[in-house]
């Protein structure tokens, strides 16, 4: 695989995908501490909101410790070349989370939709365009389609406006031919001056071989998160996929060593157990479920005394989607009542 | 106000109505409205001859595809006194002022909000007490499935929070929800405050593209401010579920009310009549069957029984 040369453009999660493991819990200090970090670094895009987005406060997802608007504007006003980007799923936030955001200084909006779904996010990246905000689609639990489903879905969010379109492995499913297929056919037939990106999950340890595979099929922007905090066994670890672009020629922009000393000092220690290819989150992967699943389950595994994956491969075979965490207690006492 | 559905002898007869828009929503509520003991259905307007206009002339109904200006001039001829407008939240604002200025009554199954909301087993008996006329409005399909829950809890003791998740089928949602899906989310939380009774409310909406699809799923949770009252809480939800069961005899609780310290949670799946639409579609067969429901709660009442 020849990389070399290639413009790469990293974008950290461990602001937001990382919310999902700590409960949403991270505390506005602990951000602004990774996020210079990260900005010293060089990290060039950092996301920063609630777990499930923009709005995502809520009982079904997790109250955080503080609000999309504290953590936006005290993470802007720390950082001196990172820009921020905050992330939006059409059907928990609304356009008025997307003003406040640029209101705080978000300067991208991603607009996240299940990978079916785009119709629902016409008004959203049509109002980030119009705001002159750089404006993602990102569709998710993209395995669960053809390259050529995905793609139709796609030309939707572009004829919207966005400037960008992601291919979302958000159950960590994928392997890098799923990978290739889909990066490519996207590359070949959006329109030249649509950016493509990709956002992993490592349930499967593919983490950064998937990113790889994105980049050689024409992705421009890929997904990670220092020391990998993020759902499931967490996205691709940023300062892993660093050091290997950095040793393909690939250009980053990024001080390699500084990321993995953000990722060892600022990101490690707050973590509350190790991010990690568990038997959950490879069972997220194998069977296809949205990795922010993960910790619900063991809570209902607590509760109701059924294996935590037992309930996600359940959560998988009844085809659920991302924000159906509601269904994981119901599922989990159908369990219990059928042993 | 009697309980009975049965019209009396002394009604010498049914409420008539229109029904503009002639999509799903339209054709399932004419459906069902044909069967109705207090309302039957005269007129389908729409904008263009469609399949829905087709369907509703076969079916007995005078069709008109000029929009309710195409309506206007028969309305005394016709005595229709009760309008529902299944079109989207853009244009009723412009279909209710037409109609109620000749004194029909607007029943509102579009998210525009104009007139006081209506979740039949919560508040129409209020409504009908204060005399409601001109405009109502049904909220949302995620609202009519879930509000009763959050007044359910409500009724028994204070709710300082209430949220509800509605998944729905992909298949079941129209273009109208899509493109302004965000009017879903506001008029749905708003709801949950004004009628459900929460001091404050948030409403979640996902949509699931599986086949066969999904049948529509609704999860309501409930903090309230005091330590919940389990046994209160939970006969209050089945006496709730037993008055929605009335129209929507598909409305069924999923598992056992769940309490967690504050937290009450429960769940429930509404499967629809189909009608017209397929029975997955719960959410739109609530939307019909509760705006049917209030047009012949009104019509009774006004009838005198």
């Amino acid at each position: 695989m020849n990389l070399a040369g290639k413009k790469v453009v990293l974008h950290d999660m461990c602001l937001r995908d990382g919310m999902h493991p700590k409960q949403h819990k991270i505390t506005v200090e602990q951000m602004v501490t990774i996020a210079k970090a990260l900005d010293e670094a060089g990290v060039p895009l950092i996301e920063v909101t609630h777990g499930d987005g923009l709005g995502g406060a809520s009982v079904n997802y997790g109250f955080p410790a503080a609000s999309d608007e504290e953590y936006l504007t005290a993470v802007v006003g720390a950082v001196r070349r990172a820009k921020i980007s905050a992330l939006l799923l059409p059907g928990i936030g609304t356009v008025d989370h997307l003003r406040m955001a640029a209101d705080c200084g978000a300067k991208t909006i991603r607009v996240a939709t299940h990978c079916t779904e785009a119709n629902v996010s016409r008004q959203h990246i049509n109002l980030a365009r119009d705001m002159g905000l750089d404006t993602v689609g990102f569709l998710m639990m993209a395995h669960m389609i053809e390259p050529a489903q995905l793609l139709e879905q796609a030309k939707l969010m572009e004829s919207y406006g966005a400037n960008c379109i992601y291919c979302t492995d958000s159950a960590g499913y994928m392997l890098p031919d799923d990978v290739t297929a889909r990066i490519a056919l996207l590359r070949g037939e959006l329109q030249p001056e649509t950016e493509i990106g990709f956002h992993g999950h490592h349930n499967m340890a593919m983490g950064v071989a998937n990113s790889l595979a994105a980049l050689e099929a024409g992705a421009l922007r890929i997904d990670g998160s220092a020391a990998g905090l993020g759902a499931g066994a967490g996205n691709t670890p940023l300062e892993v996929l660093a050091a290997v672009l950095d040793r393909m020629g690939a250009e980053t922009g990024v001080d390699i060593f500084k990321l993995m000393d953000a990722a060892e000092t600022a990101v490690l220690p707050i973590m509350d157990e190790p991010v990690r290819i568990s038997r959950d989150a490879l069972v997220l992967g194998y069977a296809g479920a949205y990795s922010s699943f993960l910790l619900f389950a063991k809570r209902a595994e607590k509760k109701y005394g059924v294996p935590s994956h037992e309930i996600l491969l359940e959560m998988a075979h009844r085809k659920t989607v991302g924000g159906q965490e509601d269904l994981i207690e119901d599922v989990a006492i159908d369990l219990a009542n059928r042993a | 106000m009697t309980q009975t559905d049965k019209p009396s002898k002394a009604m010498p007869r049914k409420a008539r109505a229109a029904i503009i828009g002639p999509g799903n929503i339209g054709t399932d509520l004419l459906m069902k409205a044909m069967r109705s003991q207090w309302i039957e259905p005269v007129w389908m307007v729409g904008i263009e001859d469609s399949p829905g206009i087709r369907r509703a002339r076969e079916m007995g109904l005078k069709v008109t595809t000029e929009g309710v200006d195409g309506l206007l001039p028969h309305i005394e001829e016709d005595r229709v006194s009760f309008a529902f407008d299944a079109t989207s939240a853009y244009v009723h604002k412009s279909n209710s002022d037409k109609l109620t200025a000749k004194g029909v009554m607007m029943i509102d199954l579009t998210p525009a909000a104009i007139g006081p909301y209506c979740i039949p087993p919560v508040n129409l008996h209020a409504l009908l007490e204060s005399g409601v006329e001109g405009n109502v409005n049904m909220v949302t399909c995620g609202g009519q499935a879930t509000i009763p829950l959050v007044a359910a809890v409500s009724r028994v003791q204070p709710v300082a929070y209430g949220e509800i998740v509605a998944t729905v089928a992909s298949a079941s949602v129209g273009m109208g929800t899509r493109d302004n899906i965000d009017e879903f989310t506001r008029t749905t939380s708003s709801a949950v405050e004004q009628i459900g009774g929460a001091k404050k409310g948030k409403a979640i909406i996902i949509i699931n593209p599986a086949e066969p699809p999904l049948i529509m799923r609704d999860t309501v949770h409930c903090l309230t401010e005091t330590e919940p009252d389990r046994e209160a809480i939970t006969r209050s939800f089945r006496e709730m579920i037993a008055e929605v069961q009335k129209y929507v005899p598909g409305y069924r609780m999923l598992n056992e009310p769940i309490f967690d310290g504050n937290r009450v949670t429960i769940s429930v799946e509404v499967e629809g009549l189909g009608d017209f639409l397929p029975k997955y579609s719960g959410n739109l067969d609530i939307m019909t069957a509760a705006g049917l429901r209030t047009a012949e709660m009104i019509a009774q009442m006004r009838a005198g029984s």
